[in-house]
């Protein structure tokens, strides 16, 4: 720490805070990290099981089982977002911090993808070889999938602010983030289908990066408007 | 002008003013819908294509138009109740709620019904207004849902109107993308692109049932949020003055 | 300095009315203790000072403005010391106390003393959690201490401390309050201090 006077944190050292701490945390759980991308495994590995083994079946399909599994990953690691915050009482601290409260739901939001919408990419390519999807569809996949998790983590925070320390809410919050989640399902599933079948894809990865811009917007501004009614 | 907003935003003088306005809605809202139902399924001729089936139109072009008005209005006075902090506000989004999912409801059931004839199944996927309906409901269903799991009415208001408008966000994206979808199969699709072409005959009861529809929402609106200024205030001297009247203050 | 005021606070929980058209003034150096019993609404009034809550009518002024206009301002001017101590229970100490000095001032280079002082010097590297309510207390009192922040806000903050532990919390008290700072506490203790105080008793 340094000795010379304190001086006032800026805005980018309250974000880098707020991630480096959870990141932190992720790492002295690492079921954090873990349980999501078994999660997204094992769902991947239901349909094959239910639906059959046909090669062509699952090659056509797999993209959208891809990203619904992706889609219920993501949604599996939202609840606990600011659960353990608002029990330990350190989400009340940071509703009080000097720090505008927009830019630290921003950083949970960031930090949430990196501890379960990134691995979720890393890991998509063996998924996406277990349905042999061609791989000239891997560069798409995992550009669409990267934007998608990014924007479900920004739209999952603010459905997470809002069912905060309510009973049940992990249930509601799935109900309440999947119909606005439809938008990024829609286009990174067909975009994905539409790179294995050769075709042009950039309609649909414009759409999605036009879509994660939108939430990296506006999103912290209404998770902080939910964290500071479901504190009072 | 002003002061008769102001008016309107008190809970008394909203409750007696709704009760006087609720007949002439109601009563406008029974003369179109009975035009236009009359009209529609007895001086409309056959559709070229579709022969009579096209007549659900009637109720089910009104049902979507009003599903998406009902979602306008619980979203802005949500956003009113939020900013400006109108107890009002909120009731009428609550009460907005339950009426847009019944139309949206209504909306689906028509739309599957009338799609029967001409896809051979209860249900098409490739239809992007149909698949756009359905989210709307569940949009409707979150939305409801919420409320109920908050017990504070305050924060459940509040919590509720943020989703309103991050849910008014989406609903064009929703529909958009929807589309999209739809396009990359022609599907086939319930009302074709040329609005136009109807000709007056068949329009003019369309007209009149959307806005018989319209004054109907206005009405139940009206009846529901007085119930909900009712339930909200149940405990103040107005309303216990018109329950025990002869209670004196 | 800046002066904590409050005008016309009326808060309503449900069917009750905590309190109505409350008012006070408080000016560096002074305490303003919120007293009552069990279930009056302390917390609640302490927590619409914060601007936690949203008063139903009555405004909360720092430096003569609107609370709700300078939010990040008054917020960079108090600390919070509530029921729950606020710190991650998988986190040591020393990170936890690090993480704040990334969202507000923290003067870290007197750390040590203080952490001595305090009496939780040598618990800097095991897991919050695994201190007791008493220690993560004391810690909670370093965040305090450590905070470049005149407003000082604590809600019960005798609570899960011995008889030392409480002596030490009217001493950092004291000193902070000459010091030139302020303090709010809602507390049903009676203690003992040499300061200009005032009193605000809920039903």
């Amino acid at each position: 720490m340094s000795d010379r006077d304190p001086k006032f944190p800026g805005l980018l050292d309250g974000v880098v805070s707020v991630i480096r701490r959870d990141l932190h945390l992720a790492w002295r759980r690492p079921g954090d990290v873990l349980n999501p991308l078994f999660f997204f495994a094992i769902v991947s590995t239901l349909f094959p099981l239910a639906v059959g083994p046909d090669a062509e079946q699952l090659a056509r399909n797999g993209p959208g089982i891809l990203w619904v599994a992706a889609l219920l990953a993501a949604l599996l690691s939202l609840n606990s977002l600011f659960l353990n915050d608002y029990e330990d009482g350190t989400l009340e601290q940071l509703l009080l911090s000097p720090q505008p409260l927009p830019l630290l739901a921003l950083a949970k939001a960031i930090a949430h993808w990196l501890v379960s919408g990134l691995p979720l990419v890393l890991v998509s390519p063996l998924v996406a070889m277990s349905f042999q999807m061609p791989a000239r569809s891997t560069a798409v996949m995992m550009l669409t999938l990267t934007l998608g998790t990014v924007s479900l983590s920004l739209l999952g925070s603010i459905g997470a602010g809002l069912t905060v320390g309510l009973n049940r809410g992990n249930a509601l919050l799935s109900l309440l983030v999947l119909p606005l989640a439809m938008p990024v399902l829609i286009f990174g599933a067909r975009t994905v289908s539409l790179a294995a079948a050769g075709e042009v894809t950039s309609a649909g990865v414009y759409f999605l990066g036009a879509y994660c811009m939108l939430a990296l917007t506006l999103a912290p501004f209404a998770t902080a408007a939910a964290l500071r009614i479901s504190n009072e | 002008m002003w002061t008769f907003l102001h008016k309107l935003s008190s809970p008394p003088h909203f409750y007696d003013l709704a009760a006087k306005m609720i007949p002439w809605f109601a009563a406008g809202s029974l003369l179109l819908i009975a035009y236009g139902t009359v009209a529609g399924l007895f001086f409309a001729p056959p559709d070229y294509q579709q022969k009579d089936a096209f007549r659900i139109i009637y109720v089910h072009v009104p049902a979507a138009y009003l599903s998406m008005m009902a979602y306008v209005v619980m979203a802005v006075s949500a956003g009113i109740g939020l900013i400006w902090r109108m107890k009002l506000a909120h009731a009428v989004a609550a009460g907005a709620a339950p009426l847009g999912a019944w139309f949206t409801f209504l909306a689906l059931v028509t739309g599957s019904i009338w799609g029967r004839p001409m896809w051979g199944t209860w249900w098409e996927w490739g239809d992007p207004r149909l698949t756009s309906e359905l989210i709307l409901l569940f949009l409707y269903f979150g939305y409801m849902a919420l409320r109920a799991a908050i017990d504070d009415t305050t924060r459940a208001d509040r919590a509720s109107a943020v989703l309103a408008l991050v849910g008014a966000v989406n609903v064009p994206i929703i529909h958009f993308s929807v589309e999209w979808w739809s396009s990359l199969h022609q599907g086939p699709t319930l009302i074709r692109a040329g609005g136009p072409a109807i000709e007056p005959v068949m329009l003019w009861p369309l007209l009149a049932m959307i806005l018989g529809f319209m004054l109907l929402f206005v009405a139940l609106l009206l009846g529901r949020v007085r119930t909900e200024v009712l339930f909200r205030e149940r405990r103040s001297r107005w309303v216990r003055k018109l329950v025990y009247p002869e209670e004196t203050a | 300095m800046a002066e904590l005021s409050g005008q016309g606070l009326t808060l309503i929980r449900g069917d009750r009315c905590l309190f109505e058209d409350l008012e006070f003034a408080l000016k560096s150096g002074e305490l303003l203790t919120v007293e009552g019993p069990n279930g009056s609404g302390k917390t609640t009034m302490l927590r619409a000072i914060a601007g936690l809550i949203d008063p139903d009518e009555g405004v909360v002024r720092w430096d003569n403005t609107n609370v709700k206009r300078i939010r990040q301002v008054f917020h960079a001017g108090l600390v919070w010391m509530a029921h729950r101590p606020g710190f991650k229970g998988d986190l040591t100490l020393i990170e936890n106390l690090r993480f704040e000095s990334g969202l507000r001032t923290m003067t870290m280079s007197s750390a040590e003393h203080h952490l001595m002082r305090l009496g939780v010097a040598t618990l800097t590297d095991i897991p919050f959690r695994a201190l007791s309510a008493g220690q993560q207390r004391r810690v909670a009192l370093a965040r305090l201490v450590l905070a470049d922040a005149p407003l000082w806000l604590m809600d019960e903050p005798f609570t899960n401390l011995d008889a030392a532990g409480q002596d030490l919390v009217i001493e950092l008290l004291q000193e902070h309050l000459r010091k030139g700072g302020m303090c709010v506490m809602a507390t049903h203790q009676q203690f003992e201090l040499d300061a200009p105080a005032h009193r605000i008793r809920l039903q």
